[in-house]
């Protein structure tokens, strides 16, 4: 361990480096290897049969399924407000672009309080969309309407940046060699933001899979209907299921941990590009 | 460059002006475009985001401000929980701030190997599902966990009780500060602890004399990034608190358990409180940034001076 490649002038490398490892490794990587070794006591065939039960399957599809549509919906909408941010001045401008790190902030209590009232039949919104047939509360598509709250902010803070710092040269050669706007759009500037916008993807996609606390207010929990993973994980654990539970959160976490190293490659990616 | 009072090249300089012209217009969109879209976004940011927090005051004033009162500290369980949710917050973030503070030193003043994976193992945190993090707790610390039995044994309560909660609440806004810190640090540069070092202060002195006061924002702004997770964690808090009313609810969880029980206008009365914490989060967040932005564009305006200037 002792490569000093450079004369360490400064002080307190061994103890800061110390508490950071000690910190880390009590506070994360020994209960998370607690739980990766409970689950593995359980042998192959006990591990399959708590994770691939009918309502486990159930589980993942309604997670993975809401967080693919949302966060697709949180890339559409994420763009569309980072480009009219970055773009068009208007009145209330700084005002609007604070009010995006709102769900960054609002605990997720409180997100799924709220969206499960605005949404019932007398809700604010509700008594809009409910004659219509859209119902944003207890179903699906209420685990979707809350995760694109919690997604869109992800989007919006990796696109912002990237779409500001685009040069008004590559705009103007596109204009003179007789491009339309769309085209320019289409054509140019879009391949531009494609990184960014799959990063901010992937991000809220990885925060979509966790999500509890907002979820588990608006969608009603039935299982097999709208039961998400990390809600059967709770109500394993309310029945002392201790097995099955840490059998599915293994599951959740080599999903989280995929997301993690590919996020990691997409900002590789999105910096060389 | 333009003071030489020798004839201009005419032909060049008149194009220059008209080019610029060009480019705002190859930039700019047709007016409805643009009125469309920013309509569009004001309408996504207005009901994804405005329309829910003026819900949360609607509701929970709506029964007048006696009800309001009455809702937040009328009720013992309540303020029992505001009470654990101040006591649990201030001392995760006080760890997690001392973390943040080795591992930028770490991180941001030496190289060694692994340094890299080691920043995105911080992250870490952030990509584990809250209810993932609370069940690790109970693997460790639980009676079914691989410490709990020798805890109990020895007269420990960690998990349903506060320790637990703070444990928990610790694993999940582990990232905050260090990842505001190490960024900071590394734009800051060493050479004014090196400077300090050279001249013959302590460690210590150069860190509270010279990087502290170098990075006070920065740390700031990751503190109440920090903070107003701390005070919101659900899903961890959840899984170790064991809900026992009175005892271990936080906030949050008082907020779900009264909408469980149907008591709806006092859940938003505390929600309200919560929410009224995002929105004081999100007004010192914009200072901070500010503030932040002109700490380390002093600290590039240094570096230039001193490079001009031997």
């Amino acid at each position: 361990m002792n490569t000093r490649t450079t004369k360490r002038v400064l002080p307190g490398f061994r103890p800061s480096l110390a508490w950071t490892l000690g910190y880390l490794g009590l506070l994360v990587l020994v209960p998370l290897g607690a739980t990766f070794l409970r689950a593995s006591s359980l042998g192959w065939n006990e591990f399959w049969s708590a994770v691939w039960t009918e309502r486990a399957r159930a589980a993942y599809r309604v997670t993975f399924g809401a967080s693919l549509v949302a966060s697709l919906a949180s890339v559409v909408l994420g763009l569309l407000v980072a480009w009219v941010l970055v773009r068009y001045p208007f009145p209330g401008r700084r005002l609007v672009d604070s009010l995006v790190d709102l769900p960054f902030a609002l605990p997720t209590a409180v997100a799924g309080l709220v969206y499960s009232d605005l949404y019932v039949e007398k809700g604010w919104l509700g008594r809009f969309l409910v004659p219509l047939g859209i119902r944003g509360a207890y179903s699906w598509l209420a685990i979707v309407l809350v995760l694109v709250f919690i997604g869109v902010p992800f989007v919006v803070r990796t696109v912002q940046p990237v779409l500001a710092e685009i040069d008004a040269d590559v705009e103007e050669a596109a204009a003179c060699l007789g491009a339309t706007r769309w085209q320019t759009f289409r054509h140019v500037l879009f391949p531009m933001l494609v990184p960014a916008a799959v990063t901010g993807f992937a991000l809220a996609f990885a925060r979509s899979l966790g999500e509890y606390g907002s979820v588990v207010f608006v969608s009603g929990n039935m299982p097999y209907k709208t039961e998400i993973a990390p809600v059967l994980i709770v109500s394993r654990l309310e029945e002392f299921q201790y097995a099955e539970a840490t059998a599915i959160a293994v599951v959740l976490l080599a999903l989280s941990f995929s997301m993690l190293l590919g996020i990691n490659l997409l900002e590789r990616w999105s910096r060389h590009e | 460059m333009s003071s030489a009072p020798a004839p201009r090249p005419l032909p060049a300089r008149p194009a220059r002006p008209k080019a610029d012209g060009g480019a705002r217009i190859a930039r700019e969109d047709p007016a409805p475009v643009r009125w469309a879209l920013t309509a569009a976004a004001l309408l996504v940011i207005g009901v994804l985001i405005v329309v829910p927090v003026a819900n949360v005051f609607w509701q929970a004033f709506r029964g007048g401000l006696a009800a309001y009162g009455r809702a937040i500290f009328g009720d013992a369980d309540t303020l029992a929980a505001i009470r654990l949710t101040l006591t649990v917050a201030p001392i995760a973030v006080a760890v997690n701030t001392v973390f943040g503070l080795a591992a930028a030193w770490a991180i941001a003043r030496f190289r060694f190997p692994g340094r890299t994976f080691l920043t995105s193992l911080i992250d870490l945190p952030f990509s584990v599902s809250p209810v993932v993090a609370g069940l690790s707790m109970m693997m460790l610390f639980g009676m079914q966990g691989y410490l709990g039995p020798w805890l109990r044994a020895h007269g420990w309560k960690i998990v349903f009780a506060t320790p637990g909660i703070v444990i928990a609440t610790a694993f999940v806004t582990l990232p905050f500060v260090a990842r505001e810190l190490i960024p900071t640090m590394e734009a800051l540069g060493d050479e004014e602890e090196i400077a300090a070092v050279s001249l013959g202060a302590s460690g210590w002195q150069t860190f509270r004399r010279v990087t502290l006061p170098n990075v006070k924002w920065g740390l700031l702004y990751g503190l109440i990034l920090c903070n107003a997770r701390a005070m919101g964690e659900f899903g961890a808090v959840y899984v170790v608190s064991g809900r026992i009313t009175g005892q271990t609810d936080t906030i949050p969880l008082r907020v779900e358990k009264l909408f469980q029980e149907y008591r709806t206008a006092e859940s938003f009365a505390v929600a309200s409180l919560l929410t009224l914490l995002a929105l004081v989060t999100l007004v010192l967040k914009v200072f901070l940034e500010e503030r932040r932005r002109r700490e380390l564009a002093e600290a590039a305006r240094l570096d230039t001076e001193g490079e001009v200037a031997p």
